[in-house]
């Protein structure tokens, strides 16, 4: 591979040929914003956030497609700058709903973080302002169109990342709106509910239903964990209030890349589900009845023992789980096979 | 397992998810991979994009054949006729690696001769596929640069089951698709730690890391690192265990976290064994159709709740991290078992997850450089000998694990049932994308729940209209088990002469109907085909 030597905001960096500006910035950790910019998409190039000055260049190219070349001197803040992101900022607030007070995604929304990074508070063009009805006939997510701006990482997700292909832009100039085939509703779709596209919008137009109001971004812990359904082992956040999950985000660096799929994404509810098990039963005439721990154990352990002394060791049998940590079944199977028996088994075979 | 541990002498995937996207060509054989592993089946479909050619072998037409260069529909139970028939070709074409069978492996001509008199054309008349299918795929799959195969239930779920795996390695030995970037044998796990409760030893034959329960060293050093004497012979396995209940040899069970009354097959069967037992204890975050069952119900934590470690499909090794606090008075397994063994009179000290992972780590080789700090975010694939080792993403590089890889000549054999008069159809099972299992989990989630709740058995239009019945309609499925109520989905998607089920939904528990009969090495039930009759109900 061979090098490039370019200038960033004053310093010499080398960097890989065939490197974007934009990937040459972040890996010498050079913040440049972004909206319909993602590593693992396409490059789109389309809303033009990323421009930055390059010297002798006439216009500011987009950092996000503009390949790095040998002697480059780049500015990604310089005055030019500032005041194109600016324009950009005040256009796109000309058609967004201001009401960023009651929005989910206040505290993780792009919009909001670059308006406050540039001063922009608003918009002095008075545009024409969408009015389209929310779509909530989803079980899992919201739909607000209106706060669309259009970056496309949605559309780009769910073909190149998920090919599902649920999703596309329709129509042209002011109504073009990001929708299904023929507009229909989204269940009617493709669309397998992955919730990839919700977890990279950059604003508030595809917000997820769990969570609703039960706080903003920055008051949830963040538990980075293992999903619980298939052996894909996809990792991702808990994100925790007051001792309830409040949300899955997903973990973008861990070995899949962040991808999820309905179950590990939606699928966590069960956990506070009203059903739980909170307390040891045992059954008596036919009926559970509730037991201490003291009183449960003291029985299992009494007719384990007579079963062993009346019938022999191998009277006992025991399936583990797979559903389980490695670190339970390996305390099962030393359990049951320190009783004298090796009847344990899980459901590796169903 | 049992099949991959022959053939290669480690049962496990041998490449892993992230090679999948370069690989030049895929055989995707008995796994529904978009809706049962669902991102792994968008790998799959971006290798597809980025030029791979993908051979899909399914009864059904599922996703992935949307986006398949070749489709094999075979019959329900055909697979070895399929997998010796691609065989077949590859040898009489040419377009074997006769290096890599030379230098790497044995037994080549035992398969040479049995594949020999398994032309495309008797291959097409037994598994419904046509010859020149056949060879077209064959020649996807063996001529590509690096290849890999990917299978689950649909391979293993059958009383051939074994064999169909011996089957599969077979192709990938024969092509030297193995031990190299984006090939190999990958048989994708179903559930969230069933790679790691192997690796743990909740097997009836091995401790940790698959050292054999009959073997003396073995068993010597877990009884002097347990303090305790342990039995020289194999175990039960699960289908065998309430075999036992049934015939009062097995008097008392525990069962922790497992749901057999509804993912077993021949339900009426396991209910009338469990029925049998003397004392069960059930030990779960719910009342499941087993618990229901039990003389003692143990309430554990949720995921969310405990710290420990997880294995993936492809041995990797992550961590579960707690979120939450217990619920009510539940218990993390860990704890509940560490409790019983004290109450039993074992000396069990742990006071956290990593404590019991240590003791994993010293007694399994192959876990023994991974610890809780080496996690991190990206884990570890074992095997992993020591702590400075970087763990092993494929398998068998420059050798087997068992020193030669080992082909196998197997015969194709019928499923033990066969449609006939009484029982025309062929009903085969699995699991759709948005539930799981037997339910436990994501019946009690509230959008899954709304997006699909309830049964819809698949039957194929021409069946459809021959019966009289329609979309949505009620059918009464009957096997010679017993028989259930199921909606209907009318769909192209299943063959004319099959049907399709989930086993998700207690109110139509299709294993009532599935047949217990098991491949005699691996004991997997035949889940996949039994006999049925349908009727308008």
């Amino acid at each position: 591979m061979t090098k490039v030597n370019i200038t960033l905001n004053g310093q010499a960096v080398q960097v890989e040929s065939g490197k974007t500006v934009l990937e040459a910035a972040q890996a010498v950790g050079i913040d440049i914003p972004t909206f319909c910019h993602d590593p693992e998409l396409s490059k789109a190039g389309a809303c033009r956030m990323c421009v930055v000055e390059v010297a002798g260049a006439r216009n500011l190219p987009a950092s996000c497609t503009t390949p790095v070349t040998e002697g480059m001197v780049i500015e990604t803040e310089s005055d030019r700058v500032i005041n194109a992101r600016k324009s950009i900022l005040k256009l796109t607030w000309a058609g967004h709903p201001q009401d960023c007070l009651t929005c989910e995604k206040t505290g993780s929304c792009k919009l909001q973080d670059y308006s406050y990074r540039y001063d922009v508070d608003g918009s002095p063009y008075k545009g024409e302002v969408k009015e389209i009805p929310l779509d909530d006939t989803n079980p899992f997510f919201f739909r607000d169109l209106n706060k669309c701006i259009l970056c496309g990482k949605c559309v780009r997700k769910c073909h190149e990342v998920n090919g599902a292909g649920a999703i596309d832009f329709m129509y042209r100039g002011f109504g073009t709106k990001v929708t299904t085939a023929f507009d229909d509703a989204i269940e009617e779709s493709s669309c397998v509910f992955c919730g990839m596209c919700v977890d990279i919008c950059p604003v508030g137009a595809l917000t997820p239903k769990q969570g609703l109001n039960q706080g903003r971004a920055w008051e949830a812990d963040k538990v980075l964990t293992t999903c619980p359904y298939c052996g894909s082992g996809c990792t991702f956040y808990l994100h925790v209030r007051d001792d309830k999950i409040v949300g899955v985000t997903p973990n973008f660096e861990g070995p899949m890349d962040g991808h999820l799929c309905v179950k590990g994404r939606f699928g966590w509810d069960f956990v506070d589900s009203p059903d739980r098990l909170k307390t040891p039963l045992i059954k008596k005439d036919g009926e559970f009845v509730e037991a201490t721990w003291e009183e449960a154990m003291d029985l299992i352990a009494s007719k384990f023992e007579g079963v062993r002394a009346q019938f022999g060791a191998d009277a006992i049998a025991g399936l583990s789980s797979a559903r389980t940590t490695n670190e339970e079944n390996y305390l099962f199977q030393k359990l049951l096979r320190s009783m004298g028996t090796n009847n344990v088994d899980h459901c590796a075979r169903l | 397992m049992a099949g991959l541990a022959t053939a290669f002498g480690s049962g496990a995937m041998t490449n892993t998810i992230g090679e999948i996207e370069d690989a030049k060509a895929i055989l995707v054989i008995g796994s529904n991979t978009t809706e049962n592993h669902p991102v792994i089946g968008y790998r799959i479909k971006r290798a597809v994009k980025k030029g791979a050619k993908l051979i899909v072998a399914d009864p059904r037409y599922i996703e992935l054949c949307d986006y398949a260069d070749s489709y094999l529909q075979l019959k329900p139970g055909t697979n070895i006729a399929l997998l010796n028939a691609l065989a077949h070709v590859i040898i009489k074409e040419g377009l074997a690696d006769e290096a890599f069978i030379k230098d790497r492996t044995e037994n080549f001509a035992a398969l040479k001769a049995t594949v020999e008199k398994y032309t495309p054309e008797y291959a097409a008349e037994i598994t419904g596929v046509p010859a020149e299918e056949i060879v077209k795929a064959a020649r996807l799959y063996a001529e590509a640069e690096v290849a890999s195969i990917f299978y689950t239930m649909g391979i293993t779920q059958h009383t051939t089951g074994t064999n169909n795996v011996l089957a599969v390695a077979n192709l990938a030995m024969l092509t030297g698709n193995m031990g190299k970037p984006s090939g190999g044998v990958n048989p994708l796990r179903g559930q969230n730690n069933v790679q790691g409760a192997c690796d743990m030893g909740a097997l009836p034959n091995v401790f940790t890391g698959y050292q054999k329960v009959t073997d003396d060293a073995a068993r010597a050093k877990f009884a002097k690192a347990w303090g305790v004497e342990l039995a020289g012979k194999d175990g039960l396995t699960v289908t065998d265990m309430l075999d036992a209940a049934g015939s009062k040899d097995v008097r008392a069970m525990y069962i922790m976290g497992e749901n057999p009354y509804l993912s077993d097959p021949d339900s009426t069967h396991v209910q009338q064994c469990m029925g049998s037992l003397d004392f069960l204890v059930v030990q779960d975050m719910f009342m499941t159709e087993t618990a229901e069952f039990a003389d003692v119900v143990l309430p554990a934590v949720s995921w969310a709740e405990k710290e420990g470690t997880f294995v993936n499909t492809e041995r990797r090794v992550q961590k579960v991290n707690p979120a939450l606090k217990p619920r009510g008075n539940a218990k993390a397994d860990w704890q509940i078992l560490t409790q019983l063994a004290t109450k039993l009179g074992f000396d069990w000290e742990y006071d956290c997850a990593e404590d019991i992972f240590k003791e994993i780590a010293a007694l399994t080789p192959s876990y023994a450089g991974v610890t809780y700090d080496r996690l991190g975010v990206m884990g570890i694939h074992w095997p992993c000998p020591d702590e400075v080792h970087p763990g092993t993403p494929i398998l068998h590089v420059d050798k087997f694990s068992r020193g030669l890889g080992h082909f196998s000549a197997v015969e194709h054999q019928d499923p033990a049932e066969v449609p006939d008069e009484q029982y025309p159809f062929i009903l085969t099972t699995g699991r759709i994308l948005y539930h799981y299992h037997t339910g436990t989990m994501t019946r009690r989630s509230e959008g899954l729940k709304q997006i699909h709740n309830e049964e819809l058995m698949e039957l194929n239009p021409l069946d459809a209209q021959a019966l009289g019945v329609e979309e949505c309609d009620t059918v009464k499925v009957s096997s010679r088990r017993g028989s259930v109520k199921s909606r209907l989905k009318v769909t192209d998607r299943v063959p004319p002469g099959v049907v399709f089920m989930t086993f998700h939904f207690k109110e139509t528990a299709a294993n009532i109907l599935t047949n217990s009969e098991s491949c005699p090495t691996a004991k997997i039930p035949e889940l996949k085909v039994c006999a049925v009759n349908v009727e308008k109900a």
